[in-house]
């Protein structure tokens, strides 16, 4: 009985075509503007956007999943969720892991932000535990300070534990601007990654395509460029 | 929530607030007391059941059975909870999955673990890829609830076989000497009489479990402490209608409060089982009741 | 490279010796045992220190609670209301911000931004008062008949403590106590998670083993790994406290052992 009505199933689920399928789209929630829960509780950002409309052009239906930053990777290749789009950068370390969309955010540098345009980047830097960011202080040479969240990086310069912060340009900003000259950005931007692209697993190729096509889609009507000087401003890097 | 909290920028201080405090987000974070009361009030009897199971099996004349019940207790207790927390759950999780894989689908051809990911027939995910977001929470509770009762039953076993060691051997000698059975003189008086022993270590327990709750977050449930954080976080006036500084230090006040009211409340419901318990027995406590009476 | 070369130039990481850099490719197992383990001695620090200086607070708290002087009883109920009452990271969220603001004002405090001091002080404070409510509880349950007997033998108050109701409060506390001695061990590994920052990648066995996860996505290897350093050190310590326990009790009579019948059910004798 129950091998008669299974393969009917799997033939109803592939057959009633992607629609029936939910994507599940695990991000943080943590990381403005990329993605952070706004005054509703509810998912937000430009992640959020974009997510939104790939979804609507690959005709999917979609939910949005919240996730710990640390283990983000292993409930993606465990199944938990489909799809990874959290700011995350397109690295070979994790791209021997995880497959990558093309990146919807360009290469980017990452700066240090100090309470003085002339502070020392190679003395005490802080950074968040297990970033791109925190690797590239600790070959630096300078004195890296984890702390387990991004808030505590930028408290750290706050009240002189740390002569600097090291992270994305674009989370720094908008800390930046609001600091009202408290904090400001110090010493030259360093790229690091690829730019940000949508993580899947391996085995995943033909969904990873979808949303790879509606990327290409999105660069060559100029909305993908629209969608990211609502987020980052004007002054932002476009395709 | 309220109509006139449309423009918080023009509010005064207090009318502020209480627009602030009644944000969509705040109450997400009221909700979470009722989800981490809900998991306490679920977990704490699952975990006395795992750990008489435990204790029970490590007593037992079977030495199988008294194996597996003391690895139990040794394996389990001797691993930080956070650690369990780390990896067990999706361990667990693609456990559950696995057999459901092999059970549902039995002619399946691909290979389950391609290279790092992990792969089941669409029908044996837990819960359905096209489940509602509701199911894939209650399954990630159950998950929870499960783990936490793993870890604390392991705790709970070790109280209640040194409580049950602690009945007085003059009392199950009785037992026997009026003919019961190792089975009856089992329910009727050891486990009747061990409570009173184990109760200061339970209670020490459920103190231990209730401020383990923050960890929760690393099992994707989200709870106060989350939101405390995520709440109480600088927010800048791009991304927010109410721009405000590093309020972590409120927040954490807050939940300082609860916790400690919520210990004070714990402290009082335990102190009056254990006078109920000690009604009667052969203890100290005892005695000082019947004299008290007298 | 040889896990020989790999252990000298991690082993003692940890602490800041060996290499600068920790490794950032080809992850292989007895890199992650290495300094997984190298990280365990900031937990055996933690835990050892803490454990050893928050016993003797404890007895003095155990003792001032029973104090029949509101002044003395007060504060010492208190302290351990408050610190038994609070999850351990808020604790260390408080701990790290009230230091900062020391440090700020007097340069004196300035060791315990670090997690070397200020962690340390606030899991001895922590262990101090889980203890004492434990050695209280013991304090209460000692016979009354022991007492008098020591007064009838005209000991001094004092000798009385020491050679009597002391001794028998920790054999009656030993059981709970060796819990609370795993709790601590186990509590250890939140200094780093949420707490107090690592600096130059100097963390405890959590710290590295995050590390490796974060680096290979892979949480099966590493965690197990510092699962299994910390069931030896868990088995540890009950050697340890069953050893303590054997001698606060080595005037009793054992209870006689129970005759294991083994695999072979009953009905087969």
């Amino acid at each position: 009985m129950k091998n008669l009505i299974l393969p009917a199933a799997l033939l109803a689920l592939t057959a009633g075509g992607a629609l029936a399928q939910t994507v599940r789209l695990g991000t943080e929630g943590a990381y403005p503007p990329y993605n952070f829960i706004n005054d509703k509780g509810e998912i937000d950002g430009f992640e959020r956007a974009l997510g939104d409309e790939l979804c609507k052009r690959a005709s999917l239906t979609c939910e949005w999943v919240k996730n710990d930053w640390d283990s983000i990777i292993p409930n993606l290749v465990s199944g938990n969720y489909d799809v990874i789009i959290a700011g995350m950068s397109i690295t070979d370390e994790r791209d021997k892991v995880i497959d990558f969309t093309q990146d919807y955010y360009p290469p980017t540098a990452s700066v240090f932000v100090a309470k003085t345009a002339d502070a020392n980047t190679k003395g005490v830097v802080s950074a968040q535990t297990a970033t791109i960011q925190a690797g590239y202080v600790a070959e630096s040479g300078a004195q890296l300070l984890e702390f387990a969240t991004p808030e505590e990086t930028v408290a750290a310069v706050r009240n002189g534990e740390a002569d600097a912060v090291f992270a994305d340009f674009d989370y720094l900003k908008p800390i930046v601007d609001a600091a009202g000259g408290e904090l400001v950005i110090a010493g030259e931007p360093v790229p690091l990654g690829k730019g940000v692209g949508m993580g899947f697993r391996e085995s995943d190729k033909p969904l990873r395509d979808k949303f790879d096509a509606a990327i290409t889609a999105m660069k060559a009507d100029g909305s993908l460029n629209a969608l990211l000087k609502t987020w980052f401003g004007d002054a932002t890097k476009t395709y | 929530m309220f109509a006139s909290c449309t423009d918080p920028a023009a509010l005064g201080d207090l009318h502020w607030l209480v627009c602030y405090l009644t944000t969509a987000k705040h109450l997400s974070f009221y909700a979470s007391f009722g989800t981490v009361l809900l998991l306490l009030a679920v977990t704490a009897p699952a975990a006395l059941a795992l750990g008489f199971a435990g204790a029970v099996a490590a007593r037992s004349r079977v030495l199988l059975l008294s194996w597996l019940g003391k690895g139990y207790i040794a394996l389990v207790r001797g691993v930080p909870d956070i650690a369990f927390f780390l990896f067990f759950v999706i361990a667990l999780d693609q456990g559950v999955e696995y057999l459901r894989h092999v059970w549902l689908c039995p002619d399946w051809s691909e290979p389950i673990r391609q290279g790092s990911d992990f792969r089941v027939c669409p029908p044996a995910k837990a819960p359905l890829g096209n489940a509602p977001q509701w199911v894939h929470e209650v399954y990630g509770f159950a998950l929870a609830v499960f783990t936490f009762a793993l870890v604390f039953g392991a705790f709970a076993a070790n109280v209640l076989f040194g409580a049950m060691r602690a009945v007085p051997r003059a009392q199950m000698e009785t037992a026997e000497a009026y003919g019961m059975t190792p089975r009856q003189s089992f329910r009727r008086i050891l486990v009747p009489q061990m409570w009173v022993y184990a109760l200061p270590g339970l209670s020490n327990l459920w103190m231990v479990l209730i401020k383990a709750t923050p960890l929760l977050f690393l099992l994707g449930v989200e709870d106060i402490v989350y939101w405390a954080r995520e709440l109480g976080g600088t927010k800048t006036p791009q991304f927010t209608d109410y721009p405000h500084g590093d309020w972590r230090m409120w927040y954490f006040l807050f939940l300082l409060v609860f916790y400690l009211a919520f210990t004070r409340l714990s402290e009082i419901v335990l102190d009056r089982v254990m006078a109920r318990l000690t009604k009667g027995q052969a203890t100290l406590g005892g005695d000082a009741q019947r004299k008290a009476a007298a | 490279m040889s896990c020989y070369d790999t252990f000298i130039d991690y082993g003692l990481r940890s602490i800041g010796i060996g290499e600068r850099l920790l490794p950032r490719g080809d992850f292989t197992l007895c890199q992650q045992v290495v300094l997984i383990g190298s990280g365990m001695i900031w937990n055996i620090y933690f835990g050892a220190l803490s454990l050893v200086s928050g016993f003797f607070l404890a007895t003095a708290l155990a003792l001032a609670k029973t104090a029949q002087t509101p002044w003395v009883r007060k504060p010492a109920e208190a302290f351990i209301f408050v610190f038994r009452g609070s999850p351990l990271f808020i604790q260390f969220f408080f701990a790290y911000f009230l230091f900062l603001s020391l440090k700020q004002s007097y340069p004196f405090f300035t060791p315990l931004t670090s997690a070397t001091w200020g962690a340390l002080l606030v899991l001895f404070f922590n262990t101090a008062a889980y203890s004492a409510e434990i050695f209280h509880g013991a304090l209460l349950s000692v016979p009354k008949g022991d007492i008098e007997a020591a007064s009838a033998y005209g000991f001094s108050p004092r000798l009385r403590f020491r050679r009597i109701i002391w001794p028998t409060m920790l054999r009656l506390a030993w059981p709970a106590y060796t819990n609370e001695a795993i709790f601590l061990f186990h509590a250890t590994t939140l200094v780093f998670f949420s707490g107090f920052p690592a600096t130059a990648q100097k963390g405890d066995a959590l710290y590295y083993a995050n590390y490796f996860a974060d680096k290979t996505f892979n949480p099966f290897i590493p965690y197990p790994i510092l699962a299994g350093y910390f069931i030896l050190l868990t088995l540890a310590v009950i050697g340890l406290f069953g050893a303590v326990n054997r001698h606060l009790n080595r005037h009793l009579p054992t209870a006689p052992q129970r005759r294991r019948t083994g695999m072979v059910p009953g009905f087969l004798r």
